[in-house]
């Protein structure tokens, strides 16, 4: 019962990005030739809503249902790690339209062979593993 | 009945789903874990056994299982939308787009969810089709955990948190977009 709730949020999410279009390459390639307003709207209104629920909990202290004090894990400080990163996945981004959300609500949607390309990202994850070490962080 | 499943399946606007994503996020958080779905590709690489001489993924993976079971939602979520929620596989993107990729020889762009020439299992053998979806899927996984989170731990969960780090990922994710989707698509998806 205590994991009913998590399924339950992962299909409204999965409905969502899949009935919004934002799991279509198309609506990625739109997005980053500035074609259209349709990504930006979803991902700057998420961001403002997100806001204001983040500022609810941090005023109200709120506290989660098993009654423990909400925490939002901060990132350490570090900009070559979030730049290089974050190019290195914006690339994979563009090519396959998709991030790690829509890969799998693009399974639910029957693309079958974006099973390879979540064996490839698993490969990519392994890989940084390996290679952490010696990456400027 | 019928007219309510009619109604949620039109394509839903950017101001529906926008908010629907802040509060999947705000759940998440009142059930006492935060939202970020690349840290599965890290999970998985435990259960299938890479803690064992790797330190990244040496951890213990049940501590994640909830984020599994949300992984396994979206599956669904994605299966419900498809096969009852849409009747259209039309996808509403710009003239401007359809015209720009009919040049680059996609058919018929926007008739469905994705370009079919693209993800099929035949174009895996082109070299197109294996940058784009293995090379591009090996760079999501490698990319998302140096950056520590992808769209939905840096783009969403970290800008809400008005975060540093996250603006400096989703700069990153722009750069890297911008960069393949001006500068390498227009040969690669001619090729």
């Amino acid at each position: 019962m205590k994991l009913l709730k998590y399924l339950i949020v992962g299909i409204i999410f999965g409905i969502t990005l899949a009935k919004a279009e934002v799991i279509s390459w198309y609506r990625i390639y739109e997005m980053f030739k500035f074609q259209s307003f349709h990504m930006y709207g979803v991902i700057g209104s998420a961001v403002v809503l997100g806001v204001i629920f983040v500022q609810i909990i941090k005023r109200y202290k709120l506290k989660s249902i098993d009654g423990k004090p909400i925490h939002i894990y901060p990132k350490q400080r570090s900009v070559p790690r979030y730049l290089y990163g974050g190019i290195i996945f914006g690339i994979g981004w563009a090519m396959t339209g998709a991030c790690p959300g829509p890969l799998f609500i693009l399974l639910g949607n029957g693309i079958g062979v974006i099973l390879v390309v979540i064996g490839a990202a698993l490969l990519g994850t392994y890989t940084y593993g390996l290679l952490r070490n010696k990456l400027p962080h | 009945m019928r007219e309510i499943l009619d109604f949620i399946s039109q394509p839903w606007p950017w101001y529906v789903a926008g908010p629907l994503i802040a509060l999947v996020m705000f759940s998440l958080l009142l059930f006492g874990n935060n939202f970020g779905i690349s840290t599965n590709l890290r999970t998985m690489c435990t259960i299938l056994g890479a803690g064992k001489h790797c330190e990244l993924f040496d951890f213990n993976w049940r501590n994640q299982i909830w984020n599994l079971v949300f992984a396994a939602g979206l599956v669904i979520g994605g299966f419900i939308a498809h096969y009852f929620l849409t009747p259209s596989a039309e996808v509403n993107i710009s003239q401007e787009t359809i015209t720009e990729l009919q040049q680059y020889g996609i058919e018929d762009p926007g008739s469905s969810l994705v370009p079919q020439s693209l993800f099929s299992w035949e174009s895996l053998a082109t070299v197109r089709g294996f940058v784009m979806l293995v090379v591009g899927g090996f760079l999501i996984g490698f990319g998302t955990r140096y950056a520590g989170g992808c769209t939905s731990g840096h783009a969403i969960s970290g800008l809400s948190n008005l975060q540093l780090p996250s603006l400096i990922a989703v700069v990153g994710f722009f750069i890297g977009g911008l960069f393949v989707t001006y500068l390498i698509l227009p040969f690669l998806l001619t090729f």
